[in-house]
């Protein structure tokens, strides 16, 4: 029984020398020059095009020009977990994926959650507060 | 809205000044004898040289067992202070009838009922359930201690120093008159000018910071720290559970640190998020309180069904009825918990459609609760069940929490809702549902895992006692809040004019009293368990007959917890042991890798809680200072190369052979 006692104790030690980085395969991904200039190049991209949407007076429709400007912002948050996060499927035996999904789903429930109970509320409960209305300005 | 200026403030001490001592008998009284009592105890420390002890052995601790049993102390002790608000609202409610104004002003019953939920949500069942987890978490999947042994200690001090400032403002200023959640407008500066609501931010926040340190560490450690050959689908119920609760932990707390964060802006600098006007919206922090509100009973109560699990295969003898539908339970639970929020809230005004999704969502819910329910029938089923104390309170539960559940799905109805809403209906089902499960759980939990702890047995006698006077002094206190609710009490109320009702109150309050006697006897458990520990001693490490890895090692374990690193072959990993005759291991011994102790923790925490007080008060000089302070203490702290050492091999080897002089002294 002491030996496999023992190769327990051997596999724990090699993997806790893995995740120290003694030998850079410990199921990350560290990222290369080339890569994290790759997500450098995209970011700046993907931030100069809404900024000039916005500072060139963007398109004929203002909802176009927000859609346009959240959906860029909705790329640039996948850049960065992928060029700087270094999130990919296979990392951590796929527990980062795991850990991503979960995260993905539960901000769905809370975002379109709330914006769905707030837009209830609001027009429900709170007819009295259209500040235009009551003379209180914008 | 302008914050009003009519608080005097100075730059030294801010709005700290002699107004600050409440002008209230009762408070005076309680704080000579809590000065007292904290005089002689830091007396007898000093007599006995206990101080340094408890600094090198407990407070600098990176031990997981010990920082357990450190957040279960917390626990208890802040338990007697959150049951002495309750008494005193029982009695404030016998007592103001027929023009009687009770004995409590209004100021103070309110401050009273605050605290009481604050307290026993974040200062007891929290403390409670993560001590828990500390303790036997690592010892159920073989590993040696967490992963970030530094982090835990800091997260046990950060709790503690939140801890201190609710317990701070008792005698110096005032607590929140808002209710546990705080809701604005109540609770924004127009409404709450004074400092009540201040601790109550400060107070959350610091603890918040521990919760959410320890969610991490404890996730990390079960996905990371397993022993080899523990898959997923062998790790033990307990350890499952303590999973979910720590996602939920982590995904769920940073929403109340952000409510919070909005709420003490509007406070402090004149935001209007809720306020009333400039378009502000209190219903919007409704809203997010209970995003995390709602996950937040479940991180109270799904380690609890960890325990009912391992204690009901322990003590049937039988592998628990269904391992993989109790973990699909489970994970069920940890996502629909994230969907149901809004039943806390039915009677805003959302309207049909999104009552009836929230109210359905509640509904199902209860599924997988029940499947667990019957899981654990279905284990006890035509089995030889003992009745030690653990069982007991786990048929407690059933039957307890099997009604709290009932009431809360009559709830989960919203037509219903919009009459038992605020009531003392609602009142009776989640002290139901938290004392007869979450509470039950923890003392099932503390009277299975102490022999572990300790190395000796708890009293049965004195078990019993509590047991009896606390599960009959239960539904004597609050059989008679779902009656009051059911005639349309409502909750928070100070002084009643319907003399008809007192009858009623008078029996919730001889309740208490029962569950009071359930408490002191089982204090007095443990000071004659305690005493005759010798006589109640376990030889074994093993005195249940459990199933997983926590009752391979001695007890109490060693520091390094197994001195070979076992190997899971199933589940129930020692019960296949026990079944194969697997000897103990007696090779070769190696030098085993250990974290060791630091005072930063405390350092740090103690800070932390600094800044806390200064940010309540109004002292900007020292909030700057201590802030930085807790900066430079962390990045010094982070400088300390000195982390670690090694246990010798000749020092295990001499410990695992006393353990084997020890079992073989009992024959085993």
């Amino acid at each position: 029984m002491s030996s496999i006692e023992a190769q327990g104790d051997k596999h724990r030690a090699d993997r806790r020398a893995d995740s120290h980085g003694d030998r850079h395969d410990d199921g990350h991904d560290h990222g290369s020059v080339r890569s994290y200039l790759t997500g450098f190049v995209l970011s700046v991209v993907l931030t100069a095009i809404p900024f000039a949407l916005v500072m060139g007076g963007g398109f004929e429709s203002r909802l176009l020009t927000a859609a346009v400007v959240v959906g860029l912002a909705f790329v640039q948050i996948i850049v960065h977990m992928v060029y700087f996060l270094h999130m990919n499927t296979r990392s951590d035996e796929g527990w980062t994926m795991m850990a991503l999904i979960f995260t993905v789903v539960i901000l769905v429930i809370v975002l379109a959650g709330s914006l769905w109970v707030m837009y209830h509320m609001n027009t429900n409960m709170m007819p009295q507060m259209d500040h235009e209305a009551l003379g209180l300005g914008s | 809205m302008a914050i009003p200026s009519d608080i005097p403030t100075t730059f030294l001490l801010g709005r700290l000044d002699w107004h600050a001592i409440p002008a209230d008998p009762i408070v005076w009284v309680t704080g000579v004898v809590v000065a007292i009592g904290g005089a002689w105890l830091m007396w007898m420390l000093i007599k006995h040289r206990l101080l340094g002890y408890l600094w090198h052995e407990w407070f600098t601790s990176v031990d997981h067992k010990k920082i357990g049993i450190m957040y279960v102390v917390l626990a208890l002790v802040m338990f007697v202070r959150g049951f002495a608000d309750a008494i005193m609202m029982r009695l404030q409610q016998v007592l103001a009838f027929n023009g009687s104004e009770g004995y409590l002003n209004a100021h103070h019953y309110d401050q009273i009922f605050s605290a009481h939920g604050v307290i026993m949500i974040f200062f007891v069942a929290m403390p409670f359930v993560t001590g828990l987890m500390n303790f036997v978490v690592p010892l159920q999947i073989g590993a040696r201690d967490v992963s970030f042994p530094f982090l835990n200690n800091f997260s046990f001090w950060m709790t503690v120093g939140g801890a201190v400032l609710v317990m701070m403002s008792l005698f110096v200023g005032e607590f929140a008159q808002t209710g546990w959640l705080a809701f604005p407008p109540l609770s924004g500066i127009g409404y709450s000018p004074y400092v009540g609501v201040d601790y109550y931010i400060w107070g959350l926040q610091v603890a918040g910071v521990g919760t959410t340190l320890s969610g991490i560490n404890l996730l990390v450690t079960i996905i990371k720290m397993r022993a080899p050959g523990m898959t997923m689908m062998r790790m033990p119920i307990f350890t499952w559970t303590a999973l979910c609760t720590n996602i939920l932990i982590v995904a769920s707390f940073p929403v109340l640190t952000a409510t919070l964060v909005l709420l003490s802006l509007d406070r402090y600098v004149g935001t209007n998020f809720f306020t009333n006007d400039l378009g502000g919206n209190a219903m919007m922090y409704v809203n997010l309180i209970w995003i995390w509100g709602h996950p937040e009973v479940y991180i109270l109560i799904l380690p609890l069904f960890g325990v009912y699990s391992e204690v009901v295969a322990t003590f049937t003898g039988k592998r628990l009825f269904g391992y993989t539908s109790m973990v699909y339970a489970t994970v069920c639970i940890t996502i629909l918990s994230y969907l149901v929020w809004l039943h806390h809230f039915f009677t805003m005004g959302s309207g049909a459609s999104v009552n009836s999704f929230f109210g359905i969502t509640t509904m199902i819910i209860s599924v997988p609760t029940g499947a667990k329910i019957f899981n654990w029938l279905f284990t006890m089923y035509r089995s030889r069940i003992r009745f030690e104390l653990p069982m007991m309170w786990t048929i407690a539960f059933m039957l307890t929490f099997v009604i709290g559940g009932m009431t809360g799905v009559l709830l989960a109805v919203p037509p219903a809702d919009f009459v038992l809403h605020n009531s003392l209906f609602l009142v009776a089902h989640f002290h139901n549902v938290i004392i007869g499960g979450v509470l039950f759980g923890l003392f099932a939990a503390v009277y299975y895992w102490w022999p572990k702890a300790f190395g000796f047995r708890l009293d049965p006698f004195w078990g019993k006692v509590s047991f009896w006077f606390w599960v009959v002094g239960f539904w004597v206190a609050f059989a008679p809040l779902y009656i009051l609710g059911l005639m349309g009490v409502t909750r928070r109320v100070r002084v009643f004019d319907d003399p008809s009702l007192q009858i009623w109150f008078g029996i919730a309050a001889f309740g208490a009293v029962l569950i009071a006697i359930g408490i002191a006897a089982m204090f007095i458990q443990f000071g004659v368990s305690i005493r005759n520990r010798d006589a109640l001693r376990d030889e074994t490490g093993d005195p249940w007959d459990g199933r997983t890895l926590e009752w391979a090692t001695s007890s109490p374990p060693p520091a390094y917890n197994f001195a070979f690193t076992p190997v899971s072959h199933g589940l129930d990993a020692w019960w296949d042991m026990k079944r194969f005759g697997q000897t103990r291991p007696r090779a070769t011994y190696v030098p085993i890798h250990m974290p060791k102790n630091t005072g930063a923790g405390v350092i740090i925490a103690g800070l932390a809680t600094v800044c806390g007080f200064a940010l309540v008060w109004y002292i900007w000089w020292l909030a700057a200072l201590s802030f930085a302070g807790v900066v430079i203490a962390s990045i010094v702290h982070t400088f300390n190369y000195a982390r670690d050492y090694h246990i010798p091999a000749e020092e295990v080897r001499e410990t695992e052979d006393a353990r084997d002089r020890q079992l073989a002294s009992v024959g085993a």
